[in-house]
């Protein structure tokens, strides 16, 4: 054990089990900055997970704290169940583009509008990791994936949607900021989106979601280090990184 | 206690305010409509939870997680509406979660009409979503069972962790009676499997997800071992003049309130005829029906619908005795005059 | 003295903690660990680390403890 004073090691409220993901899949990342966050808030002991259906489903091995599994897209249902009753509790979902962004478009667009209390980590990998890289409605036009296999031909399956851009519309929600983890200045300031974003539902003050734009080099037939960049070149220019929606009462928080 | 005029939708919120929801979460539909607009009312009054959802999927995904969070949760909807929620009682039933929810059916298939019918029988006995489970299925036939059953429901659901519902028709939603509201003393019992935190234990997870086949099988037979203690310990029915009856009607909710006035007319003109009226739809009170087989002579199944607890009353009779049966169709209630014609028909036919 | 503390067995060889060392410290080992990888693996003879992090924030895995 080298001397010295520990200055980066697993948060507490992330357990201490090697996950499933691929190599370099960056859901390992962002499971790691929610980890942190939630330590340093000192809030592991008042939080509930809602863990989705994509390759995040066994989410609720790796966290340390209670967590529910929910139907595909239906996590911010059921997260808004937990937090009516429930209002002491912190509460967040975890979301892929097929969870939030395809099957569960309504359940995402209403949380949000009716300001839900809750928070919203969305992690864009514009593929349908879990079943083997099937388009998603994330999917870039041309994107050669296991269903759109000449391409996104947008005339066809219609146009990527931005859901930052989107809900940054719906008046509820109080925070929305779309960040990625592919290189250390972007994780650090993932971090402190996904941070603001629990403070706003520690403030009282309403509906929050980062999205973050993360690899999936197995399906998208890369090695990991490609992958990140095929991200930084290809997913940022389309969905550029940034807040979308900070009300005033976020910007105010410490 | 002094009795209040109540609309049966409406009873079944108030009953279930005094049972102690905590959260109710729904979706407008005819005929149920008055159930949620009396929530609606009622509920922030209490500084409890109502939300109007998105949709009835986005609502019975509500009430999961109240019901994870260890509340007295309830949905309520019609036909079309249950339909939508079967994906989230089939995750209520996987999570062992309980839950209350409320079917008010009206005529189907498809949008079909706002009249009453009982033709989600095979729906909501059966499992109703993916998957080997039971909801366990109450049938009030009058408001104040309505009111009775909404109480137990919540019980039964808390003692089983398990799903229950009310399969009322819209006939039992729209009537006005007088009724008694009982103030519930029970307490749900302990949740300790509930997530509210981790603070002094360890985390709780709650899930259906067992991706290998062997643990998913210890799971399902955990499962199927609480269906088979809930089918011995909570068959319940009712009956009506079973005794001499050589003829047993069975009919359910409002048609086996129909077949009480027609059984009163024909036992006045001397025939046989009796009632049994199942409480339990799940677990199906088969064995009291069984044991009917030696008094009966001929069983006379009605029910508003195409013939769909036919099949129990079926099996619980083993071919023994003859099973007859008179339906329903297009959200049409039967007079006790044309049950009472039946009556006739089927003596003719069998005890002569 | 900072440096890194690679959990060998944990590592998935995915290399994203080698291209932000701003030594250049951190390569991929010859050997193969328990999952069947190539782990990462520190190479500091100097002393040159100074515990700045940036493999550890790369690390989906949470393989690399930092102390300084
Ligand atoms: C109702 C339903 N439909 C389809 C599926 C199959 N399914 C599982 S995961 C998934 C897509 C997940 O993709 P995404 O949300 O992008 O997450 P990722 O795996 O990429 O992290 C689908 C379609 C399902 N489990 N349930
Ligand atoms: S399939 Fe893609 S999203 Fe899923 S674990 Fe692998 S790299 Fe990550
Ligand atoms: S980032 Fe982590 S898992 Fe990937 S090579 Fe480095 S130590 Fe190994």
């Amino acid at each position: 054990m080298p001397e010295g004073e520990v200055v980066f090691a697993r948060p507490a409220a992330l357990e201490d089990t090697p996950t499933h993901y691929c190599p370099g899949c960056t859901h390992g990342i962002i499971h790691r900055l929610i980890g942190e966050v939630i330590d340093e808030l000192g809030i592991r002991e008042i939080t509930v997970g809602i863990a989705p259906v994509g390759c995040a489903v066994l989410a609720y091995h790796y966290f340390n704290f209670d967590t529910v599994e929910a139907a595909h897209g239906r996590a911010p249902a059921v997260a808004t169940g937990i937090k009516r009753v429930s209002p002491e509790n912190v509460v967040f979902t975890y979301q892929g583009d097929g969870d939030l962004a395809a099957i569960g478009t309504a359940e995402i667009v209403h949380a949000a509008n009716r300001g839900e209390n809750i928070t919203v980590v969305f992690v864009n990998n514009a593929v349908f990791g879990m079943t083997g890289g099937q388009m998603a409605p994330t999917t870039l036009p041309g994107q050669v994936t296991t269903s759109t296999p000449t391409g996104r031909d947008v005339k066809v399956d219609g146009y990527p949607v931005k859901v930052a851009e989107i809900l940054a519309q719906t008046t509820g929600a109080a925070y929305i900021a779309r960040r990625t983890v592919t290189q250390p200045k972007y994780v650090r300031s993932c971090k402190k989106a996904i941070k603001t974003a629990f403070k706003t539902q520690l403030a009282g003050l309403g509906f929050a979601l980062v999205e973050v734009l993360s690899t999936c080099s197995t399906n998208w037939g890369m090695s990991p280090m490609e992958a990140l960049r095929w991200l930084d070149e290809n997913m940022i220019p389309y969905y550029p990184l940034g807040d979308y929606k900070v009300i005033d009462e976020v910007k105010a928080l410490p | 206690m002094a009795k209040v005029l109540m609309k049966g939708n409406e009873a079944i919120a108030e009953a279930a305010i005094r049972a102690g929801c905590d959260g109710y979460f729904g979706y407008p539909i005819t005929p149920q409509t008055e159930l949620l607009e009396y929530m609606s009312r009622r509920m922030p009054e209490l500084g409890r939870a109502f939300v109007q959802g998105e949709s009835e999927i986005a609502s019975i995904n509500m009430v999961l997680g109240a019901a994870a969070a260890g509340k007295r949760a309830m949905t309520s909807s019609s036909s079309p509406g249950v339909s939508l929620k079967q994906e989230g009682i089939s995750f209520l039933a996987g999570n062992e979660l309980p839950a209350v929810i409320v079917n008010i059916m009206r005529g189907g298939p498809g949008l079909g009409n706002v009249q009453p019918s009982q033709s989600d029988y095979f729906q909501a006995t059966k499992g109703g979503g993916h998957g080997d489970y039971f909801p366990i299925v109450l049938a009030p036939s009058t408001v104040q069972e309505a009111i009775d059953f909404t109480i137990l429901a919540f019980e039964l659901a808390d003692k089983y962790r398990n799903p229950a519902m009310i399969l009322g028709d819209g006939s039992i939603g729209q009537i006005m009676e007088p009724v008694e509201l009982p103030e519930v003393e029970s307490k749900p019992p302990d949740k300790p499997w509930a997530v509210t935190g981790c603070k002094g234990r360890e985390k709780n997870i709650i899930r259906s997800l067992y991706l290998l086949a062997g643990p998913l099988e210890a799971r399902n037979v955990i499962l199927q071992k609480k269906y088979r203690e809930i089918e011995a310990n909570e068959q319940r029915h009712a009956e009506f003049m079973l005794e001499g009856a050589e003829m047993v009607i069975v009919a359910y909710g409002t048609t086996g309130r129909v077949a009480q006035t027609a059984i009163t007319r024909a036992r006045d003109e001397g025939m046989p005829v009796g009632l049994f009226r199942p409480i339990t739809l799940y677990p199906y009170p088969k064995d009291a029906i069984s044991s009917l087989v030696e008094q009966a002579r001929v069983f006379l199944v009605l029910e508003m619908s195409a013939g769909q607890m036919l099949e129990d009353v079926e099996l619980a009779v083993k071919g023994t005795v003859p099973v007859e049966f008179q339906g329903w169709l297009g959200g049409r209630v039967p007079t006790p005059s044309e049950v009472t014609q039946t009556i006739k028909e089927i003596r003719t036919k069998y005890l002569k | 003295m900072p440096t890194i503390v690679i959990d060998e067995d944990r590592c998935k060889g995915c290399q994203l903690c080698t291209t932000v060392c701003p030594k250049d410290l951190v390569t991929m080992a010859e050997n193969f660990n328990a999952k069947g990888y190539h782990p990462a693996k520190l190479e500091d003879p100097e002393g040159e680390c100074t515990g700045c992090t940036m493999c550890a924030l790369m690390c989906p895995d949470v393989a690399i403890t930092v102390y300084r």
